[in-house]
Protein backbone atom coordinates (compact mmCIF):
# COMPACT_ATOMS: atom_id res chain seq x y z
CA UNK A 1 0.00 0.00 0.00
CA UNK A 2 2.77 2.17 1.03
CA UNK A 3 4.75 2.36 -2.12
CA UNK A 4 1.16 3.60 -3.79
CA UNK A 5 1.03 6.55 -1.98
CA UNK A 6 3.34 9.17 -1.67
CA UNK A 7 4.09 11.70 1.52
CA UNK A 8 4.60 15.13 1.49
CA UNK A 9 5.90 16.95 4.03
CA UNK A 10 4.43 20.54 4.46
CA UNK A 11 6.59 23.41 5.41
CA UNK A 12 4.55 24.56 8.36
CA UNK A 13 6.58 27.84 8.84
CA UNK A 14 5.63 28.96 5.45
CA UNK A 15 2.29 28.85 5.92
CA UNK A 16 2.12 30.48 9.39
CA UNK A 17 3.82 33.37 7.38
CA UNK A 18 1.64 33.37 4.83
CA UNK A 19 -1.14 33.35 7.06
CA UNK A 20 0.29 36.22 9.36
CA UNK A 21 0.29 38.11 6.02
CA UNK A 22 -2.70 37.91 5.08
CA UNK A 23 -4.09 38.51 8.82
CA UNK A 24 -2.04 41.77 8.71
CA UNK A 25 -3.78 43.06 5.72
CA UNK A 26 -7.34 42.95 7.67
CA UNK A 27 -8.97 45.15 9.65
CA UNK A 28 -9.77 42.18 12.34
CA UNK A 29 -6.21 42.90 13.69
CA UNK A 30 -6.60 46.44 15.07
CA UNK A 31 -9.85 45.73 17.01
CA UNK A 32 -8.66 44.20 19.78
CA UNK A 33 -9.21 40.63 18.38
CA UNK A 34 -9.54 37.54 20.67
CA UNK A 35 -8.11 33.97 19.27
CA UNK A 36 -9.93 31.00 19.38
CA UNK A 37 -8.45 27.51 18.80
CA UNK A 38 -10.39 24.14 17.85
CA UNK A 39 -8.78 21.39 20.12
CA UNK A 40 -6.81 19.54 19.67
CA UNK A 41 -4.85 20.40 15.92
CA UNK A 42 -6.41 23.99 15.54
CA UNK A 43 -5.32 24.68 19.16
CA UNK A 44 -1.71 23.68 18.20
CA UNK A 45 -1.96 26.10 15.28
CA UNK A 46 -3.73 29.07 17.28
CA UNK A 47 -0.35 28.90 19.99
CA UNK A 48 1.80 29.77 17.34
CA UNK A 49 -0.69 32.52 15.29
CA UNK A 50 -1.30 33.86 18.63
CA UNK A 51 2.43 34.47 19.40
CA UNK A 52 3.55 35.62 16.21
CA UNK A 53 0.84 37.93 15.61
CA UNK A 54 1.52 39.45 19.70
CA UNK A 55 -2.06 39.25 20.05
CA UNK A 56 -2.81 40.54 23.53
CA UNK A 57 -5.86 38.91 25.07
CA UNK A 58 -4.85 34.90 26.31
CA UNK A 59 -6.05 32.33 24.11
CA UNK A 60 -9.54 30.60 23.89
CA UNK A 61 -9.88 27.15 23.22
CA UNK A 62 -13.26 25.21 22.24
CA UNK A 63 -13.47 21.03 22.69
CA UNK A 64 -16.20 20.81 20.13
CA UNK A 65 -16.85 17.38 21.22
CA UNK A 66 -20.25 17.81 22.91
CA UNK A 67 -21.44 20.33 19.84
CA UNK A 68 -21.09 17.54 17.41
CA UNK A 69 -23.59 16.31 15.05
CA UNK A 70 -23.12 12.93 15.16
CA UNK A 71 -23.07 11.82 18.70
CA UNK A 72 -26.27 9.68 18.10
CA UNK A 73 -24.07 7.74 15.69
CA UNK A 74 -20.56 7.83 16.96
CA UNK A 75 -21.39 8.59 20.88
CA UNK A 76 -18.80 10.44 23.27
CA UNK A 77 -15.47 11.29 22.46
CA UNK A 78 -13.51 9.33 24.78
CA UNK A 79 -10.99 12.49 25.59
CA UNK A 80 -12.82 15.29 25.15
CA UNK A 81 -11.80 18.40 27.67
CA UNK A 82 -13.42 21.82 28.88
CA UNK A 83 -13.39 24.44 26.85
CA UNK A 84 -12.02 27.35 28.26
CA UNK A 85 -12.74 30.80 26.71
CA UNK A 86 -11.32 33.53 29.43
CA UNK A 87 -12.94 36.19 28.31
CA UNK A 88 -16.41 37.83 26.98
CA UNK A 89 -17.58 36.70 23.94
CA UNK A 90 -20.15 39.33 23.39
CA UNK A 91 -19.03 41.61 20.76
CA UNK A 92 -15.84 40.68 20.07
CA UNK A 93 -14.04 40.36 17.30
CA UNK A 94 -12.96 36.40 17.03
CA UNK A 95 -10.46 35.11 14.60
CA UNK A 96 -11.07 30.87 14.70
CA UNK A 97 -8.38 28.70 14.02
CA UNK A 98 -8.44 25.16 13.03
CA UNK A 99 -5.79 23.25 11.53
CA UNK A 100 -7.54 21.64 8.39
CA UNK A 101 -11.65 23.16 6.47
CA UNK A 102 -12.46 20.16 5.17
CA UNK A 103 -16.49 19.04 5.51
CA UNK A 104 -17.55 22.59 7.52
CA UNK A 105 -19.12 20.50 9.80
CA UNK A 106 -16.19 21.20 12.68
CA UNK A 107 -16.96 24.45 11.80
CA UNK A 108 -20.60 24.52 12.48
CA UNK A 109 -19.87 22.81 16.39
CA UNK A 110 -17.68 25.60 16.75
CA UNK A 111 -19.63 28.52 15.57
CA UNK A 112 -22.64 27.15 17.84
CA UNK A 113 -20.19 26.65 21.07
CA UNK A 114 -19.48 30.52 20.36
CA UNK A 115 -22.67 31.54 20.11
CA UNK A 116 -23.95 29.84 23.35
CA UNK A 117 -21.15 32.26 24.89
CA UNK A 118 -22.47 34.99 23.83
CA UNK A 119 -23.06 37.26 20.25
CA UNK A 120 -19.57 38.17 18.67
CA UNK A 121 -18.76 41.32 16.66
CA UNK A 122 -17.88 38.90 13.68
CA UNK A 123 -15.94 35.52 13.37
CA UNK A 124 -12.70 35.40 11.24
CA UNK A 125 -12.42 31.76 10.16
CA UNK A 126 -8.34 31.19 9.67
CA UNK A 127 -7.19 27.40 8.62
CA UNK A 128 -3.75 26.08 8.23
CA UNK A 129 -5.07 24.38 4.72
CA UNK A 130 -8.09 24.18 2.74
CA UNK A 131 -9.43 20.87 1.60
CA UNK A 132 -11.32 22.20 -1.09
CA UNK A 133 -13.97 20.05 -2.95
CA UNK A 134 -15.85 18.22 -0.12
CA UNK A 135 -17.82 20.76 1.66
CA UNK A 136 -20.88 19.17 2.53
CA UNK A 137 -21.97 22.51 4.67
CA UNK A 138 -21.99 26.46 3.10
CA UNK A 139 -18.67 27.74 4.70
CA UNK A 140 -15.75 29.14 3.18
CA UNK A 141 -12.43 29.86 5.04
CA UNK A 142 -11.48 33.26 5.42
CA UNK A 143 -7.67 33.17 5.44
CA UNK A 144 -5.80 30.06 4.92
CA UNK A 145 -2.29 29.18 4.41
CA UNK A 146 -2.78 26.50 1.37
CA UNK A 147 -5.53 24.89 -0.77
CA UNK A 148 -4.97 21.48 -1.33
CA UNK A 149 -7.36 18.79 -3.41
CA UNK A 150 -9.64 17.15 -1.67
CA UNK A 151 -8.51 13.49 -2.82
CA UNK A 152 -5.48 14.18 -0.52
CA UNK A 153 -5.11 12.79 3.56
CA UNK A 154 -4.06 14.87 6.05
CA UNK A 155 -1.83 13.75 8.78
CA UNK A 156 -0.81 16.67 11.53
CA UNK A 157 1.26 15.94 14.54
CA UNK A 158 2.07 18.44 17.41
CA UNK A 159 2.27 20.65 19.14
CA UNK A 160 5.81 21.03 19.36
CA UNK A 161 6.90 20.75 16.69
CA UNK A 162 4.13 21.41 14.62
CA UNK A 163 4.26 18.74 11.20
CA UNK A 164 1.66 18.01 8.58
CA UNK A 165 2.02 15.69 5.44
CA UNK A 166 0.31 15.27 2.51
CA UNK A 167 -0.74 11.27 1.58
CA UNK A 168 -1.82 11.06 -1.82
CA UNK A 169 -4.23 8.13 -2.14
CA UNK A 170 -5.51 9.00 -4.99
CA UNK A 171 -3.54 6.17 -7.09
CA UNK A 172 -4.74 4.22 -4.02
CA UNK A 173 -8.14 4.70 -5.10
CA UNK A 174 -7.65 4.10 -8.68
CA UNK A 175 -6.03 1.10 -8.00
CA UNK B 1 -19.74 -21.71 32.65
CA UNK B 2 -19.13 -20.72 36.14
CA UNK B 3 -21.56 -18.22 38.24
CA UNK B 4 -19.03 -15.63 37.64
CA UNK B 5 -19.67 -15.58 34.01
CA UNK B 6 -23.00 -14.12 34.71
CA UNK B 7 -23.47 -11.26 32.67
CA UNK B 8 -23.63 -7.84 34.58
CA UNK B 9 -27.33 -7.01 33.82
CA UNK B 10 -25.88 -2.85 34.03
CA UNK B 11 -23.51 -3.62 31.03
CA UNK B 12 -24.45 -3.82 27.06
CA UNK B 13 -22.50 -6.47 25.05
CA UNK B 14 -19.83 -4.11 24.23
CA UNK B 15 -18.98 -4.64 28.46
CA UNK B 16 -20.64 -0.73 28.39
CA UNK B 17 -22.45 0.68 30.59
CA UNK B 18 -26.30 0.75 30.04
CA UNK B 19 -28.45 0.97 33.39
CA UNK B 20 -26.67 2.20 36.38
CA UNK B 21 -28.05 0.95 39.19
CA UNK B 22 -24.91 -0.35 41.63
CA UNK B 23 -21.03 0.18 41.14
CA UNK B 24 -21.31 -3.71 42.30
CA UNK B 25 -19.58 -5.71 39.39
CA UNK B 26 -18.18 -2.28 37.59
CA UNK B 27 -14.59 -1.98 36.27
CA UNK B 28 -12.38 0.76 37.82
CA UNK B 29 -12.16 2.16 34.00
CA UNK B 30 -15.86 1.98 34.21
CA UNK B 31 -15.49 4.51 37.05
CA UNK B 32 -12.43 6.49 35.21
CA UNK B 33 -14.24 7.55 32.73
CA UNK B 34 -17.55 8.74 34.35
CA UNK B 35 -15.34 10.98 36.64
CA UNK B 36 -13.28 11.91 33.33
CA UNK B 37 -15.98 13.04 31.85
CA UNK B 38 -17.52 14.49 34.50
CA UNK B 39 -14.44 17.17 34.36
CA UNK B 40 -15.04 18.11 31.14
CA UNK B 41 -17.95 19.18 32.29
CA UNK B 42 -16.62 21.79 34.48
CA UNK B 43 -14.60 25.02 33.92
CA UNK B 44 -11.27 24.62 35.54
CA UNK B 45 -11.02 27.92 36.82
CA UNK B 46 -14.47 29.09 37.75
CA UNK B 47 -16.56 25.46 38.45
CA UNK B 48 -19.07 26.76 35.64
CA UNK B 49 -21.28 24.22 34.40
CA UNK B 50 -22.12 24.87 30.53
CA UNK B 51 -24.97 23.50 29.21
CA UNK B 52 -24.32 21.56 26.26
CA UNK B 53 -26.11 19.88 23.36
CA UNK B 54 -25.69 16.21 23.30
CA UNK B 55 -28.96 14.75 24.53
CA UNK B 56 -31.14 16.83 22.70
CA UNK B 57 -34.03 15.13 21.56
CA UNK B 58 -33.90 12.75 24.16
CA UNK B 59 -36.93 12.67 27.17
CA UNK B 60 -35.57 11.95 30.81
CA UNK B 61 -37.96 10.97 33.14
CA UNK B 62 -37.50 11.34 37.14
CA UNK B 63 -39.60 8.94 38.97
CA UNK B 64 -39.18 10.22 42.78
CA UNK B 65 -41.56 7.15 44.71
CA UNK B 66 -39.77 8.91 48.06
CA UNK B 67 -38.87 12.26 48.95
CA UNK B 68 -35.45 13.89 47.68
CA UNK B 69 -34.66 17.43 47.60
CA UNK B 70 -30.66 17.34 46.54
CA UNK B 71 -30.76 14.73 44.66
CA UNK B 72 -33.60 15.00 42.57
CA UNK B 73 -32.82 18.84 41.76
CA UNK B 74 -29.55 17.75 40.61
CA UNK B 75 -30.42 15.35 38.24
CA UNK B 76 -32.91 17.51 36.76
CA UNK B 77 -30.53 20.49 36.78
CA UNK B 78 -28.02 17.90 34.95
CA UNK B 79 -30.52 16.53 32.44
CA UNK B 80 -31.33 20.14 31.97
CA UNK B 81 -27.42 21.44 31.15
CA UNK B 82 -27.02 18.35 28.70
CA UNK B 83 -30.70 19.86 27.07
CA UNK B 84 -33.00 16.66 27.45
CA UNK B 85 -36.67 17.11 27.87
CA UNK B 86 -37.18 16.35 30.97
CA UNK B 87 -40.21 15.04 33.35
CA UNK B 88 -40.35 14.81 37.02
CA UNK B 89 -43.52 13.04 38.64
CA UNK B 90 -43.83 12.72 42.32
CA UNK B 91 -45.41 9.35 41.80
CA UNK B 92 -45.83 9.04 46.19
CA UNK B 93 -48.63 11.72 44.96
CA UNK B 94 -49.91 10.51 41.79
CA UNK B 95 -50.89 7.58 40.23
CA UNK B 96 -49.89 4.74 42.01
CA UNK B 97 -52.22 6.17 44.62
CA UNK B 98 -54.77 5.49 42.51
CA UNK B 99 -54.43 1.45 42.37
CA UNK B 100 -51.98 1.62 39.04
CA UNK B 101 -49.08 -1.28 39.55
CA UNK B 102 -45.81 -0.43 39.22
CA UNK B 103 -45.24 -2.43 36.04
CA UNK B 104 -48.43 -0.74 34.33
CA UNK B 105 -46.70 3.02 35.45
CA UNK B 106 -43.49 2.18 33.98
CA UNK B 107 -44.99 0.67 30.82
CA UNK B 108 -47.59 4.04 30.27
CA UNK B 109 -44.12 6.79 30.86
CA UNK B 110 -42.25 4.38 28.34
CA UNK B 111 -44.89 4.74 26.01
CA UNK B 112 -45.14 8.46 26.09
CA UNK B 113 -41.41 7.85 24.47
CA UNK B 114 -38.80 8.12 27.37
CA UNK B 115 -35.32 7.43 27.03
CA UNK B 116 -34.28 7.11 30.68
CA UNK B 117 -35.63 6.76 33.96
CA UNK B 118 -34.20 8.10 36.89
CA UNK B 119 -35.52 6.11 39.85
CA UNK B 120 -35.24 6.38 43.67
CA UNK B 121 -37.65 4.18 45.34
CA UNK B 122 -37.67 3.18 49.53
CA UNK B 123 -37.42 -0.53 48.23
CA UNK B 124 -33.94 -2.13 48.05
CA UNK B 125 -33.65 -3.51 44.05
CA UNK B 126 -36.45 -1.28 42.50
CA UNK B 127 -34.55 -0.17 40.07
CA UNK B 128 -32.90 -3.58 39.03
CA UNK B 129 -36.49 -4.51 38.67
CA UNK B 130 -37.00 -1.56 36.57
CA UNK B 131 -33.95 -2.43 34.29
CA UNK B 132 -35.69 -5.67 34.24
CA UNK B 133 -38.71 -4.96 32.39
CA UNK B 134 -37.67 -1.76 30.75
CA UNK B 135 -38.04 -1.80 26.59
CA UNK B 136 -34.20 -2.69 25.03
CA UNK B 137 -33.30 1.05 24.33
CA UNK B 138 -34.29 2.57 27.46
CA UNK B 139 -32.33 2.92 30.44
CA UNK B 140 -32.48 2.80 34.15
CA UNK B 141 -30.52 5.39 36.23
CA UNK B 142 -30.62 4.37 40.20
CA UNK B 143 -31.43 7.59 42.32
CA UNK B 144 -30.94 5.80 45.58
CA UNK B 145 -32.93 2.19 46.25
CA UNK B 146 -33.78 1.50 49.84
CA UNK B 147 -30.50 -0.11 51.78
CA UNK B 148 -28.85 -1.18 48.80
CA UNK B 149 -27.34 1.83 46.16
CA UNK B 150 -27.39 5.11 45.67
CA UNK B 151 -24.52 5.01 42.71
CA UNK B 152 -24.01 8.34 41.42
CA UNK B 153 -24.04 9.84 45.05
CA UNK B 154 -20.94 7.45 45.55
CA UNK B 155 -19.20 9.02 42.41
CA UNK B 156 -19.85 12.33 43.16
CA UNK B 157 -17.83 12.06 46.75
CA UNK B 158 -14.60 10.07 44.56
CA UNK B 159 -14.94 12.89 42.19
CA UNK B 160 -15.16 15.25 45.29
CA UNK B 161 -11.56 13.13 46.53
CA UNK B 162 -10.23 13.32 43.57
CA UNK B 163 -10.35 16.84 42.98
CA UNK B 164 -9.29 17.89 46.72
CA UNK B 165 -6.96 15.06 46.80
CA UNK B 166 -5.69 14.57 43.22
CA UNK B 167 -6.44 10.36 43.35
CA UNK B 168 -8.23 8.14 45.88
CA UNK B 169 -5.43 5.70 44.91
CA UNK B 170 -3.46 5.52 48.46
CA UNK B 171 -5.92 7.34 50.57
CA UNK B 172 -7.16 7.04 53.87
CA UNK B 173 -10.65 7.32 54.29
CA UNK B 174 -12.73 7.10 57.35
CA UNK B 175 -16.48 6.89 57.10
CA UNK B 176 -18.43 7.82 60.41
CA UNK B 177 -22.23 7.21 61.22
CA UNK B 178 -25.28 4.81 59.79
CA UNK B 179 -23.59 2.48 58.23
CA UNK B 180 -25.71 -0.51 58.57
CA UNK B 181 -28.75 1.56 56.99
CA UNK B 182 -26.92 3.55 54.84
CA UNK B 183 -27.36 2.71 50.41
CA UNK B 184 -25.04 6.09 49.73
CA UNK B 185 -22.06 4.45 52.68
CA UNK B 186 -22.89 0.87 50.86
CA UNK B 187 -21.82 2.95 47.16
CA UNK B 188 -18.76 4.89 48.66
CA UNK B 189 -17.10 1.46 49.96
CA UNK B 190 -17.37 0.23 46.67
CA UNK B 191 -16.32 3.26 45.01
CA UNK B 192 -13.64 2.99 46.93
CA UNK B 193 -12.54 -0.21 46.82
CA UNK B 194 -12.92 -0.18 42.67
CA UNK B 195 -10.55 2.92 42.83
CA UNK B 196 -8.14 1.25 45.28
CA UNK B 197 -8.40 3.71 48.42
CA UNK B 198 -5.21 2.71 50.78
CA UNK B 199 -7.52 2.19 53.53
CA UNK B 200 -11.46 2.63 54.19
CA UNK B 201 -12.62 2.57 58.02
CA UNK B 202 -15.68 2.65 59.52
CA UNK B 203 -16.48 4.48 62.72
CA UNK B 204 -19.85 3.95 64.69
CA UNK B 205 -20.99 2.36 67.64
CA UNK B 206 -21.81 -2.08 66.51
CA UNK B 207 -25.58 -1.13 66.58
CA UNK B 208 -25.20 0.99 63.92
CA UNK B 209 -22.82 -1.88 62.09
CA UNK B 210 -23.59 -4.72 59.78
CA UNK B 211 -22.97 -7.76 61.94
CA UNK B 212 -19.28 -8.47 59.58
CA UNK B 213 -18.40 -4.85 58.24
CA UNK B 214 -15.10 -6.70 57.87
CA UNK B 215 -16.59 -8.60 55.06
CA UNK B 216 -16.80 -5.15 53.27
CA UNK B 217 -13.01 -5.13 53.07
CA UNK B 218 -13.17 -1.35 55.42
CA UNK B 219 -11.51 -1.95 58.93
CA UNK B 220 -14.02 -1.34 61.89
CA UNK B 221 -13.48 1.35 64.99
CA UNK B 222 -16.25 2.09 67.97
CA UNK B 223 -14.05 4.74 68.61
CA UNK B 224 -13.92 7.69 67.07
CA UNK B 225 -10.23 9.30 68.40
CA UNK B 226 -8.37 6.07 67.15
CA UNK B 227 -10.82 5.73 63.83
CA UNK B 228 -9.82 9.17 62.27
CA UNK B 229 -6.13 9.36 63.60
CA UNK B 230 -4.09 10.33 60.39
CA UNK B 231 -7.25 9.64 57.58
CA UNK B 232 -7.27 11.97 54.34
CA UNK B 233 -10.77 12.48 54.03
CA UNK B 234 -13.38 12.04 56.38
CA UNK B 235 -16.98 11.12 55.34
CA UNK B 236 -19.56 11.80 57.84
CA UNK B 237 -23.23 10.52 57.34
CA UNK B 238 -26.53 10.76 58.89
CA UNK B 239 -29.05 8.92 61.01
CA UNK B 240 -31.08 7.64 59.02
CA UNK B 241 -34.39 7.43 61.38
CA UNK B 242 -36.29 6.75 58.99
CA UNK B 243 -34.99 3.14 58.30
CA UNK B 244 -34.50 2.12 61.96
CA UNK B 245 -36.87 0.15 63.13
CA UNK B 246 -36.08 0.14 66.92
CA UNK B 247 -33.96 2.75 69.05
CA UNK B 248 -30.36 1.93 68.52
CA UNK B 249 -28.79 4.50 69.58
CA UNK B 250 -30.24 6.26 73.40
CA UNK B 251 -30.41 9.71 72.27
CA UNK B 252 -29.20 12.10 69.58
CA UNK B 253 -27.05 14.02 72.22
CA UNK B 254 -25.39 10.69 73.34
CA UNK B 255 -24.45 10.50 69.66
CA UNK B 256 -22.97 13.24 69.52
CA UNK B 257 -21.46 13.06 72.44
CA UNK B 258 -19.76 10.13 71.33
CA UNK B 259 -19.65 10.21 67.84
CA UNK B 260 -19.93 13.56 66.57
CA UNK B 261 -17.34 15.52 64.38
CA UNK B 262 -16.03 18.14 66.28
CA UNK B 263 -12.56 20.47 65.55
CA UNK B 264 -11.30 18.66 68.18
CA UNK B 265 -11.81 15.54 66.82
CA UNK B 266 -10.91 16.84 62.97
CA UNK B 267 -7.63 17.67 64.80
CA UNK B 268 -6.28 13.94 64.69
CA UNK B 269 -6.79 13.52 61.12
CA UNK B 270 -4.17 14.71 58.67
CA UNK B 271 -4.03 18.62 59.01
CA UNK B 272 -5.16 18.58 54.90
CA UNK B 273 -7.58 16.04 55.81
CA UNK B 274 -11.29 16.96 53.70
CA UNK B 275 -14.70 16.45 55.57
CA UNK B 276 -17.52 15.54 53.04
CA UNK B 277 -20.93 14.87 53.98
CA UNK B 278 -24.13 13.68 51.31
CA UNK B 279 -26.41 15.34 53.26
CA UNK B 280 -29.09 16.95 54.63
CA UNK B 281 -26.70 16.97 57.45
CA UNK B 282 -27.80 17.25 61.09
CA UNK B 283 -25.87 20.22 62.96
CA UNK B 284 -25.17 18.93 66.44
CA UNK B 285 -26.01 15.14 65.88
CA UNK B 286 -23.08 13.95 63.61
CA UNK B 287 -21.24 16.97 62.72
CA UNK B 288 -20.63 20.16 64.87
CA UNK B 289 -21.22 23.71 63.19
CA UNK B 290 -18.20 24.58 63.37
CA UNK B 291 -16.37 21.83 61.22
CA UNK B 292 -20.01 21.87 58.43
CA UNK B 293 -18.64 25.54 57.84
CA UNK B 294 -15.00 25.54 58.26
CA UNK B 295 -12.24 25.41 55.84
CA UNK B 296 -12.06 21.61 55.71
CA UNK B 297 -15.20 21.08 54.45
CA UNK B 298 -16.03 20.60 51.01
CA UNK B 299 -19.88 19.49 51.36
CA UNK B 300 -20.99 22.18 49.25
CA UNK B 301 -18.35 21.37 46.37
CA UNK B 302 -20.27 18.22 46.78
CA UNK B 303 -23.83 19.16 45.59
CA UNK B 304 -22.44 21.26 42.69
CA UNK B 305 -20.02 18.19 41.39
CA UNK B 306 -22.98 16.01 41.75
CA UNK B 307 -24.45 17.96 38.84
CA UNK B 308 -21.64 17.14 36.63
CA UNK B 309 -21.01 13.57 37.79
CA UNK B 310 -24.46 13.08 36.98
CA UNK B 311 -24.40 14.66 33.10
CA UNK B 312 -21.52 12.39 32.81
CA UNK B 313 -23.85 8.94 34.04
CA UNK B 314 -26.17 10.18 31.70
CA UNK B 315 -24.05 11.29 28.71
CA UNK B 316 -22.07 7.94 28.86
CA UNK B 317 -25.25 5.91 29.10
CA UNK B 318 -26.62 7.35 25.76
CA UNK B 319 -23.17 7.52 24.52
CA UNK B 320 -22.83 3.74 24.91
CA UNK B 321 -26.43 2.98 23.24
CA UNK B 322 -25.29 4.97 20.18
CA UNK B 323 -22.34 3.07 19.84
CA UNK B 324 -24.00 -0.46 20.50
CA UNK B 325 -26.74 0.50 17.82
CA UNK B 326 -23.69 1.01 15.44
CA UNK B 327 -21.66 -1.45 15.94
CA UNK B 328 -24.90 -3.51 15.75
CA UNK B 329 -25.42 -2.14 11.90
CA UNK B 330 -21.87 -2.62 11.13
CA UNK B 331 -22.31 -6.32 12.22
CA UNK B 332 -25.35 -6.32 10.25
CA UNK B 333 -23.85 -5.55 6.79
CA UNK B 334 -20.61 -7.76 7.85
CA UNK B 335 -22.99 -10.75 7.52
CA UNK B 336 -24.37 -9.58 4.66
CA UNK B 337 -21.44 -9.23 3.17
CA UNK B 338 -20.27 -13.06 4.23
CA UNK B 339 -23.20 -14.18 2.89
CA UNK B 340 -22.88 -12.64 -0.50
CA UNK B 341 -19.37 -14.36 -0.47
CA UNK B 342 -20.73 -17.29 -0.03
CA UNK B 343 -23.36 -17.19 -2.70
CA UNK B 344 -21.74 -14.84 -5.17
CA UNK B 345 -24.82 -15.89 -7.96
CA UNK B 346 -27.74 -14.88 -5.89
CA UNK B 347 -29.37 -11.57 -6.36
CA UNK B 348 -29.11 -9.41 -3.33
CA UNK B 349 -30.25 -6.05 -3.80
CA UNK B 350 -28.98 -5.03 -0.45
CA UNK B 351 -25.16 -6.33 -0.91
CA UNK B 352 -25.43 -4.68 -4.33
CA UNK B 353 -25.67 -1.21 -2.38
CA UNK B 354 -23.22 -2.10 0.25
Amino acid sequence: MTDLMTELNIDVEALMQNICEQLQKRDVLQQDPKMIGILKGGAWVAQKLHAQLKIDAPLGELDISFYRDDFSKIGLNPTVQPSTIPWEIEDQHIILVDDVLYTGRTVRAALNEIFDFGRPASVTLVTLLDRKGCRELPFHVDVTGMEIECNRTIHVSGPDPLKVSLVDNSKEQEA
Amino acid sequence: MSRFSTPNPQLNELGKIKHFLTLEGLKQHHLVEILDTAESFINPKTDEIKKVPILRGKTIMNLFFEPSTRTRTTFEIAENRLSADVASLDIATSATKKGESLLDTLWNLQAMQADMFVIRHAESGAAHFFAQHVAPHVHVLNAGDGQHAHPTQAMLDMFTIRKHKGDVFDLKVAIVGDVLHSRVVRSQIQALSILEAREIRVIGPKTLMPTHPEAMGVHYYDNIEEGLNDVDVIIMVRLQNERMKSALIPSEKEFFKLYGLTEKRLALAKPDAIVMHPGPINRGVEIDSAVADGPQSVILQQVTYGIAVRMAVMAIIMSNSAQLAQHQSEQASLELEELAALNPTSENPTVEKA
